[in-house]
């Protein structure tokens, strides 16, 4: 860690620092998160593909990287932008630094500029396109920039979903599951196939272009569509294999896998200005009346106004007033736009898995 | 809730160590949140020195003694549907806990709001809480609940030693500690059995070295959950986390770690069903380098283990430090859960767009440092453990750890020691060095200094637990401050210098330059601090907080504020000698200015107060109270680069701390409103001030200062003993003695001359006679003076632990004359614009002789006694004399020349104090300041008022049982009456030796302790230690050398909690009110004490 490196975004404005990590040029959507824990679980989150992520949070890397707390097999983030990076780290289970783990996968970082300068920016002019490199001078940057395609316009579901279907084997083998899981992987992040286990399915992990005729040929008990990167409104051919499942399983649609059963049902999705990234978020179940702080980490959200086909909010966002949840009136369908599964973040809404279970158990009668 | 229209809300009392200024910022926020939801609040409280007592927080205020007499007297004349108990501390707590027990709240229908009685119960009383632990299923150190030592030992024996000990119900872990030794174990647990509400006590595993994590949490009657805050205990389980440097959010957790703990924060706060906010304590297993020493256990256990230690359930210091560290108002908040409101309906004040019910984002670090009183008590016991200790404490915030912890440090004005500061004890001649490493109040200089020679990290993390994530940050400072030493200042090493948080004068001390030449440097290469908000939300939304911290970045976020407005300096960390009193008299000033139209911009560093909470003034900055931290700000504050636009600042409320910047301002051309920094020093400099008073005519007492032993006796002996001394550039009394002979003299002037040689020590001529002191206002035409305040110690008792009674109706016509008369001119004559206090000394001849008077200090400044003299005379001093200051006179105010109207009721000021708390430290009353508190009696007649103030400060004696005696020679004739009067109310009297046989020439009864320490038992010690009296009076032989009979004698009385009065001015005044049997007294509103 010694070179420079800068980051350039396409209205103009650059952020000069120093470089860590693997000293590269890398280009993505800049956006910024508020969770003060879980960069590890930040960097393997594959909803962060195609951008460059800032987290709020001064101080990172204070606790080294460990073997356990990834939520995908690699480094999804096309860069880190740091206030600080600590290169010592401390804790019982680090097993290295982040600035090596960055390293390997050879992901750029960039620490020491003023990120709260930068999250203010891309609060009020909106999440933009950026370049992260200690390569180019800022004038080749910038210019680099207006070649490359908009984030919006790209379909990272399809690179970060696996390519075979395979069996989670990160719970205890047991003699009999209570249910038979399939989730579509869009960009799975590992914990929801974690608690899945535990709470006693099967579960079995699908590529993201598997069609409905081969979910349903695996007589699942439930289906999960994962969350996942990007925009819902370039997912057609995925949109069409979960047209195929509703109303034949249940189904639980979690971030990604809630915009794309809202546009099953024709509803529309938009992007927000600057999304919503961090784990305070403050979600209001309206079957109880609770409240429950959620982990986040959405671009787009589902227009309320062009919900159809049965669809209703079961979930409002307390901050904005976004939808965080959607049930049907008549087909065993759930979702929500939050992570239950946390991680990073709080494990409050696990209740969501039991009531996806109990739905599922009602179906199976 | 439908049907709540009234409710009571019990403040905590007296400032005492445990239980500082947060609870005033608790109360007032609460009394205000609940007044917005149309409910009439009423306060009790005995500490005058707080906002919250005052008009406009609450709408009935009581200042009465925290008695469940009392309270229940208010219960009965207000009928109120509910009491808060949650907000008043400790004391609150268990005072709605006797209130419950005592079937009162049931008598009156009251309702207890937040908490519930049962939960308060659980939480506290430790058998309930393990119980209850347990069985959702969480994890607890083993542990049982004793009442009897011999419990405490057989457990001992099963699980082993080490072991803490822990109390129920009592402040601030009073009485407990940890215990090596079955001896230490025993002597333990005794004291805490006698100490505990409950008579009982916990003994439980130790988890030294693990680490220590807090979470704030709160909940609503829907159940509706969310955390605040977590924090990190820098130093590991075993030092009590009131005396832990603190850093938040947590540092060295991973995202499932902090989960794991929130989970069951959440999980806990349910099961005790909460209606508010707690406090939860957790252990959790060391990182490998910690456990190697202190948890080999844990070292191949798998993932992180944790425990449960403590919960609160109310609003503390923690939750405090919680509010401010993220910008969200706990307490505030939690006054609307107990008046039924839920999270989703209480609007989140600081970003005007969301609600309440959010986990606050940090994008800053912030350290909290706790303030000791071992500068005051360099020979008390340093030793930290399961004891608080701390005062008060400072916060800093930054975008790194090293620059807020180095803030931090600088916010702790002791002295002007940075960082950098080393002891020269600490390396002998030879080079040896030997660092004080153990959990002490020097640790943080001790590791810097380790560091600088060479000690690994890792090494002093197992040595210390600390964890190696921190001292390898503070080996960070160590490298720059090296390079800072070699390498020639450029912009790229002063701008990395100010990102790691050094201050101009470390930088300048490390490169050999003057601290302003650092200054300069800073300007030309245009390196200054820009300022970000405290917003809760890391910035994902647009918020309005005037909250601002500063730091080394790119962005500020504060630009000048514009129109006029004036900066209040505050007074820092809660310390003996500027306490609570100071923040008011800001808080009152910063309103002050707002009335008159000015914007009031807050600077100070003390998270506990309520002038650091946000709505109080127009803009907040946290920041250190030093030259270069104000000159800062206030740069940054003037707009226009005319000097006669620039930002005035407010030095009048901050205690000395604000007085002191006055030079360094005045320099760099900073306006100073009212008293200018010339009529400051005037009046601070000795020699300048004794040739004013020479001039003015005023008599003071005669005096020079000295530099050489033998000067100092040739001044003694013409001066005649007792003389006072002290050092010259130390204030508020620290170091100040009364030396009888030159024996005394001279070993005085030994002890401060090795010190510090190069300052001459101050010889003044001791007059003991009656002291008063006078608070006044003056514009520069008129002086108005609401009150001489009379006290009942005579001179040589420091003011502040004085008992002070207003009006002073002990003086003649012509003496009060004289005092309002030296008043008028002093003011006048002095230019003062503002506030001041000065002291004077009574000398009465015999009778018929005229009286002499003797100016002893002028402080052009607030002093400690505003708020009580503000309260008793109905005169809002604060907000007069800033508005004087903003050049509106005292006639255009209403007011004139000279005494104010007499007022007819009696306000009597009671010091308190927190010795039981601090061993080693010695107790008598002497010119040095040791209350660490006050509370107020307030009546009608004076024993009313007296007795009222001796039960709130818990100096009132019991009506029966036994008092020892050990008077001094010189005291033995005065001493006799005070003994006979005790022993006509029929008290038993014990005495030493020499004081028993004068009560036998007498024809009294008494009870003669023959041993002394060292002959055999039981011995005086151990009569007090046995609870055979009910109180001692003791008085000081002189000589003062520890170790003798009477240290020991006062050290027991504490210990045994009893009340030991080491002037006969007390013990008389006691004896006045018990013999009078004025035990009753009114209850009744503040306010109409007043008359209004």
């Amino acid at each position: 860690m010694s070179g420079k490196a800068i980051l350039a975004l396409v209205d103009g404005t650059v952020y000069r620092g120093e470089a860590f990590g693997a000293e590269t040029t890398a280009f993505g959507e800049i956006i910024f998160i508020t969770s003060m824990t879980g960069y590890q679980e930040m960097l393997t989150d594959p909803s962060f593909a195609g951008q460059i992520v800032v987290p709020t949070y001064p101080l990172i890397g204070n606790y080294g990287i460990n073997p356990d707390d990834v939520e995908s097999a690699k480094i999804q983030v096309r860069g880190f932008v740091l206030r600080e990076y600590c290169p010592v780290p401390s804790n019982r289970r680090s097993e290295g630094t982040l600035e090596d783990y960055l390293k390997e996968a050879n992901i750029p970082g960039l620490s020491g500029i003023d990120t709260r300068s930068l999250t203010r920016h891309i609060r009020s002019k909106g999440v933009m396109m950026g370049i992260l490199t200690s390569d180019l001078t800022s004038g080749e940057a910038l210019h680099e920039l207006k070649q490359l395609p908009d984030y919006g316009d790209t379909d990272f579901v399809r690179e970060v979903s696996i390519a075979n279907a395979f069996e989670w084997e990160g719970g205890q083998k047991r003699q009999t599951y209570r249910y038979n899981m399939v989730i579509v992987d869009m960009g799975l992040r590992f914990n929801i196939a974690r608690i899945l286990s535990r709470l006693g399915c099967r579960v079995t992990v699908v590529p993201c272009t598997f069609s409905s005729q081969e979910i349903l040929a695996m007589q699942p008990d439930g289906v999960v569509l994962s969350p996942g990167p990007g925009n819902p409104a370039l997912l057609d051919y995925a949109i069409e294999n979960i047209k195929g499942l509703l109303g034949k399983k249940p189904v639980l649609g979690i971030c990604l896998g809630h915009q794309l059963i809202g546009r099953a049902f024709g509803a529309d999705t938009f992007k927000l200005k600057f999304g919503h990234r961090g784990a305070n978020h403050p979600v209001c179940d309206l079957a109880t009346g609770k409240v429950h702080i959620t982990s986040q980490n959405h671009g787009y959200a589902i227009d309320a106004d062009t919900l159809k086909g049965g669809l209703q909010v079961s979930h409002i966002n307390l901050n904005d007033g976004t939808i965080e949840g959607l049930r049907h009136s008549s087909m065993p369908i759930i979702s929500i736009q939050y992570h239950a599964e946390g991680s990073p973040g709080p494990q409050d809404n696990t209740y969501i898995f039991d009531r996806f279970l109990q739905m599922v158990s009602e179906v199976k009668g | 809730m439908a049907g709540l229209s009234k409710v009571l809300v019990i403040g905590s009392g007296p400032i005492i160590i445990g239980q500082a200024a947060e609870f005033d910022y608790a109360g007032a926020q609460a009394c205000k949140s609940l007044r917005e939801e149309g409910i009439t609040t009423v306060l009790v409280n005995s500490n005058p020195a707080t906002i919250m007592t005052d008009e406009g927080i609450a709408d009935i205020v009581y200042i009465e003694p925290l008695t469940v007499e009392v309270v229940e007297r208010i219960i009965e004349r207000e009928r109120p549907e509910g009491l808060l108990p949650t907000l008043g501390g400790q004391t609150g707590l268990n005072l709605a806990v006797e209130l419950a027990d005592t079937g009162i709240l049931d008598k009156y229908n009251v309702r207890m709001l937040g908490t519930p009685l049962e939960t308060i119960k659980k939480a506290e009383e430790r058998s309930l809480f393990k119980q209850l632990i347990l069985e959702i299923g969480e994890p607890i150190p083993e542990s049982v609940t004793v009442n009897t030592v011999g419990e405490a030992r057989e457990f001992a024996l099963s699980i082993g030693l080490p072991l803490i000990v822990r109390p129920s119900y009592t402040l601030g872990g009073t009485g407990g500690g940890i215990v090596h030794t079955m001896a230490e174990l025993e002597a333990t647990v005794e004291n805490g059995l006698a100490s505990s509400m409950s008579h009982q006590v916990l003994v439980e595993r130790c988890l030294l070295g693990w680490k220590e994590i807090e979470y704030e949490v709160m909940r609503d009657a829907a159940d509706n959950c969310i955390t605040i805050c977590n924090m990190e205990n820098i130093d590991p389980m075993g030092v009590h986390t009131g005396d832990s440097i603190v850093v938040a959010p947590s540092q060295t957790l991973t995202d499932k770690e902090y989960q794991m703990l929130r989970s069951a924060s959440l999980k806990i706060i349910r099961a005790l069903r909460i209606e508010g906010g707690c406090n939860i304590q957790f252990a959790l297993t060391p990182g490998p380098v910690v456990a190697r020493k202190w948890a080999p256990d844990q070292l191949n256990a798998d993932g992180s283990q944790y425990y449960i230690i403590e919960v609160n359930p109310r609003v503390s210091r923690s939750s405090a430090l919680a509010s401010k560290a993220t910008g969200y108002p706990i307490a505030r908040v939690a006054a609307k859960i107990a008046a039924g409101k839920r999270l989703d309906e209480i609007p989140n004040r600081v970003t005007g767009k969301t609600m309440a019910v959010f986990e606050p984002a940090l994008d800053y670090c912030v350290i909290k440092i706790p303030r000791w009183p071992f500068d005051k008590f360099a020979g008390g016991d340093r030793t930290l453990g399961s004891q608080m200790k701390a005062t008060g404490e400072v916060m800093a915030i930054e975008r790194c750890f090293e620059a807020g912890l180095q803030k931090a440090v600088r916010s702790l004005e002791i002295g002007r020691r940075s960082l950098l500061w080393e002891d020269k004890s600490w390396s002998d001649a030879d080079g040896h060095i030997n660092y004080p490493l153990h959990a002490n109040d020097m640790r943080l200089w001790a590791l810097m200094a380790a560091l600088r020679r060479k000690m690994d990290p890792e090494q002093l993390a197992e040595q210390t637990g600390i964890d190696p994530w921190f001292l390898h940050k503070m080996s960070n400072i160590v490298k720059l401050e090296q390079r800072l030493l070699s390498e020639d200042l450029n912009p790229e090493l002063l701008w990395q210098a100010k990102r790691l948080g050094f201050s101009d004068e470390q930088i300048s001390t490390l490169g050999d330059m003057l601290p302003d030449q650092v200054r300069q440097l800073r300007n030309r290469w245009n390196i200054k601090p820009v300022y970000k908000m405290v917003d809760t939300c890391a910035a994902e939304f647009d918020a309005e907080t005037p909250y601002f911290y500063s730091t080394y970045e790119v962005e500020n976020e504060a630009e000048s504020l514009t129109g006029s407005k004036a900066v209040v300096i505050g007074s820092g960390p809660i310390r003996i000698g500027q306490g609570i009193e100071f923040d008011y008299c800001s808080v009152h000033s910063a309103w002050a200015l707002k009335e008159a139209g000015y914007k009031s911009i807050m600077v100070n560093s003390n998270p506990e107060t309520v002038s650091t909470d946000f709505d109080t003034s127009d803009r907040l900055y946290f920041e250190p109270l030093d030259g270069e931290s104000v000159l800062d700000i206030l740069e940054n504050e003037n707009s226009k680069l005319l000097v006669s636009a620039f930002t005035p600042s407010v030095l009048q409320f901050g205690g000395q701390t604000a007085i002191n910047l006055a030079a360094s301002l005045s320099r760099n051309n900073s306006p100073i409103l009212g008293s200018n920094a010339e009529i400051i020093d005037l009046a601070e400099d000795r020699r300048r001030f004794e040739d004013f008073l020479n001039h003015q005519g005023i008599p003071q007492p005669p005096g020079t200062g000295v530099t050489t032993i033998s000067q100092g006796q040739e001044v003694a002996r013409t001066l005649g003993y007792p003389v006072l001394v002290r050092p010259s550039y130390v204030l508020g009394g620290r170091g100040m003695e009364i030396t009888q002979n030159q024996e005394e003299l001279t070993r005085y002037m030994e002890q401060a001359l090795e010190l510090d040689e190069r300052h001459p020590i101050l010889i003044d001529k001791y007059f003991e006679g009656k002291e008063v002191e006078v608070d006044a206002v003056s514009d520069g035409t008129d002086v108005l003076i609401p009150g001489i305040m009379e006290h009942i110690e005579r001179t040589g008792v420091h003011s502040g632990d004085s008992i002070a009674v207003y009006p002073a109706a002990g003086l003649s016509k012509d003496e009060a004359n004289t005092l309002v008369d030296y008043t008028v001119r002093t003011g006048l004559a002095l230019g003062i614009k503002g506030l001041m206090n000065i002291q004077f000394v009574i000398m009465r001849g015999n009778s018929g002789e005229q009286s002499s008077i003797y100016m002893l200090e002028v402080n052009p400044r607030a002093s400690r006694t505003i708020p009580f003299i503000s309260k008793v005379t109905g005169v809002p001093m604060v907000r007069i004399a800033t508005k004087v200051m903003l050049g509106i006179s005292l006639r255009e105010q209403g007011y004139k020349t000279g005494l104010y109207g007499k007022k007819a009721l009696v306000g009597v000021k009671a010091p308190v104090f927190s010795m039981s708390k601090l061993t080693g430290v010695d107790t008598y009353l002497s010119p040095e300041m040791k209350s660490t508190g006050e509370v107020m009696g307030i009546d009608l007649t004076y024993e009313a008022a007296l007795a009222k103030a001796l039960i709130a400060a818990g100096l009132m004696l019991p009506s029966q049982g036994a008092l020892l005696f050990s008077i001094a020679d010189k005291n033995k004739a005065e001493a006799l009456p005070i003994i006979r009067g005790f022993y006509d109310l029929g008290y038993q009297i014990y005495a030493t030796r020499g004081t028993a046989d004068m009560i036998k020439e007498h024809d009294m009864d008494v009870k003669a302790i023959s041993r002394k320490l060292n002959e055999g038992h039981p011995n005086i010690v151990e009569i007090i230690g046995s609870g055979s009296v009910v109180g001692v009076v003791n008085t000081v032989t002189g000589g003062r050398i520890p170790l003798q009979d009477g240290f020991h004698i006062r050290r027991a009385s504490t210990e045994r909690r009893i009340p030991c009065f080491t002037s006969l001015d007390t013990a008389g005044a006691v004896l006045k009110v018990l013999s009078q049997g004025s035990q009753s007294y009114n209850v009744k509103p503040l306010s109409q004490y007043l008359g209004s």
